[in-house]
């Protein structure tokens, strides 16, 4: 009998914490919803932080434009160089234009922007909301009677809402240059010609999309980062934790709102 | 002296003013000025308004999870007074100051400041309410990407927005000055030590002229002398602005300058209440060993 009853309450235990477990990841993403929420009674809030919008839109947009401009021209002239054998082999070799201008301005553009986002600006928002937090200085603000959420939430994920479509565009820009001269390794093809060529693929419908779907990707990056900044415990530790956690959970949103955005295009 | 031994545990604080009967006992009276002389059946009113707590805790009870921190603070601070809160590490001493901002919320008990219960404000009701409660934390909490002269231009800029900027930047020369560290206003944080960040902190807090001042183990960390200069600022702050506030510290010389009354939790609840002088003497060894 005792055995079947340690083993019953083994079972009943782990239920338990099964139990909290689910308990407590509901109460996260509770947390973060209201925690995004939040955000659009604040953003039409006077007083209007413009300055430190601004701030954060030069420390996001242009700090960022180098990285991601040099990241887009490599996707760019690998994406040429690799299909270019397939292509060959068809005899279609004057179609690569047209397909790198498809998956860039659809998908690598986009999702690549994003992505080195969540890395370079998600982490660094993590980190420097934790930060604050663990030093007591978003508590200062609270108990100097100034929203925290409206001085710091507000105008970083404005900025990152407002730049990551903004970087995106450079980025495909800059994925078409790579692609052109990587065309011009083994062909030969004008730029105008080449930029001819992959603008005669492009419809209405390869562009607005992307373009809508790069607002929600910046929207959540700087959501993300600020609620994993702003939820950071106290301690050290937790700082790198925030940093860590805004990165994954904000990659990790990326790519399922990238996921509906392909489902949404495909019924439209 | 009252501790737990001889006279009574602590005889809690005054009962609080109905609302009932405001007539008799107006909330706020404005200050006499020049223009407007105090009328001669508003002089009792405004002696008894002094004698009212600014501060009026009663069964304040907090836990972390399975913790009990606070069982049942009962405590007051009269206007104008320094109360110092003294305990051992742990026993809820930033807690407890930290319910009167709302950065922590009490499980049960009431807390009125200035005849208010904070627990019935709205947001925007609490936050003019911290704008006359100031907080000193205990690491300072500069903005660290913020020079000095930012760090106090912030509140500044956020709730004084008819000042002009000559004299936001008077009144961040004039705070300096008050706390000495006015060849540091183009400093970063970074480049302060531990006790001029402190009065930084002191300066930044005071800027938005607050009535109650909350200090946080204002001496903390701080060599001898630094710690006896940050004690003597508090009193010359007390004594400038006519400002009531709560000290937590463990620092007995700080205690003995800056308070008017001094008040020992243990386990959660107040363990004895006196001057200073009083509890020095007193037979309970556990209450001296905090002096010896």
């Amino acid at each position: 009998m005792q055995p079947i009853l340690n083993r019953y309450r083994r079972t009943r235990l782990r239920v338990q914490v099964k139990k909290s477990r689910l308990k407590a990841y509901l109460y996260k993403a509770g947390d973060l919803t209201a925690f995004m929420l939040r955000f659009f009674r604040e953003v039409f809030r006077p007083p209007y932080e413009w300055r430190e919008t601004f701030y954060q839109c030069y420390l996001v947009g242009y700090k960022s434009a180098f990285l991601i401009s040099l990241t887009a021209f490599i996707m760019g002239a690998v994406l040429t160089i690799q299909s270019r054998p397939s292509m060959a082999a068809f005899g279609a070799i004057s179609l690569i234009p047209g397909m790198v201008a498809v998956s860039v301005v659809r998908e690598i553009g986009p999702v690549i922007t994003a992505i080195i986002c969540c890395g370079k600006v998600g982490s660094r928002m993590g980190a420097e909301l934790g930060s604050m937090r663990v030093t007591e200085q978003i508590d200062a603000m609270e108990v100097s009677a100034i929203n925290p959420y409206h001085y710091l939430v507000v105008p970083r994920t404005v900025a990152t809402t407002l730049m990551i479509p903004l970087l995106t565009i450079i980025a495909d820009m800059v994925a078409f240059l790579g692609a052109w001269l990587a065309m011009n390794i083994h062909d030969t093809s004008t730029m105008r010609h080449f930029f001819q060529a992959a603008m005669a693929h492009l419809e209405f419908m390869d562009i607005f999309p992307a373009v809508i779907k790069t607002f929600f990707f910046g929207f959540v990056i700087g959501i993300i980062g600020c609620f994993k900044g702003f939820r950071a415990s106290r301690g050290t530790e937790s700082v790198g934790i925030a940093a860590n956690s805004a990165v994954v959970t904000a990659s990790l949103a990326v790519f399922i709102i990238d996921m509906l955005s392909a489902q949404i295009t495909d019924l439209l | 002296m009252k501790n737990h031994h001889d006279i009574v545990p602590y005889d809690g604080p005054p009962e609080p003013i109905p609302d009932t009967e405001p007539e008799e006992v107006p909330a706020f009276l404005p200050e006499p000025t020049e223009d407007r002389k105090v009328q001669p059946d508003e002089t009792a009113a405004l002696a008894r308004v002094k004698d009212d707590p600014v501060i009026l805790i009663r069964g304040l009870w907090k836990s972390f999870q399975e913790h009990e921190v606070l069982r049942g603070i009962d405590l007051h601070v009269k206007k104008g007074e320094n109360v110092v809160i003294l305990g051992k590490s742990g026993t809820g001493k930033s807690v407890l100051i930290k319910c009167l901002v709302g950065l922590e919320w009490p499980d049960a008990g009431t807390i009125d400041i200035f005849g208010r219960d904070i627990a019935t404000l709205s947001y925007s009701e609490m936050n003019a309410l911290r704008l006359r409660v100031g907080f000193l934390f205990q690491n300072a909490a500069l903005y660290d990407s913020m020079t000095v002269r930012e760090n106090l231009a912030f509140p500044l800029r956020q709730h004084k927005k008819s000042l002009s900027k000559e004299k936001k930047e008077a009144l961040i020369n004039e705070m300096l000055g008050d706390v000495g560290l006015l060849d540091s206003i183009d400093l970063l944080p970074s480049r302060l030590s531990g006790g001029q960040m402190k009065r930084i902190g002191l300066a930044r807090t005071l800027i938005l002229r607050p009535e109650i001042m909350l200090y946080d183990e204002p001496t903390t960390g701080l060599d001898t002398g630094t710690a006896h200069e940050i004690s003597d600022l508090i009193c010359r702050v007390k004594k400038k602005y006519n400002i009531s506030s709560i000290t937590i510290t463990h620092d007995m010389p700080c205690a003995r300058i800056t308070a008017d009354r001094i008040i020992l939790l243990k386990d959660g609840i107040v363990y004895a209440e006196g001057s200073y002088a009083d509890l020095e003497t007193s037979e309970d060894d556990w209450i001296r060993s905090f002096f010896y």
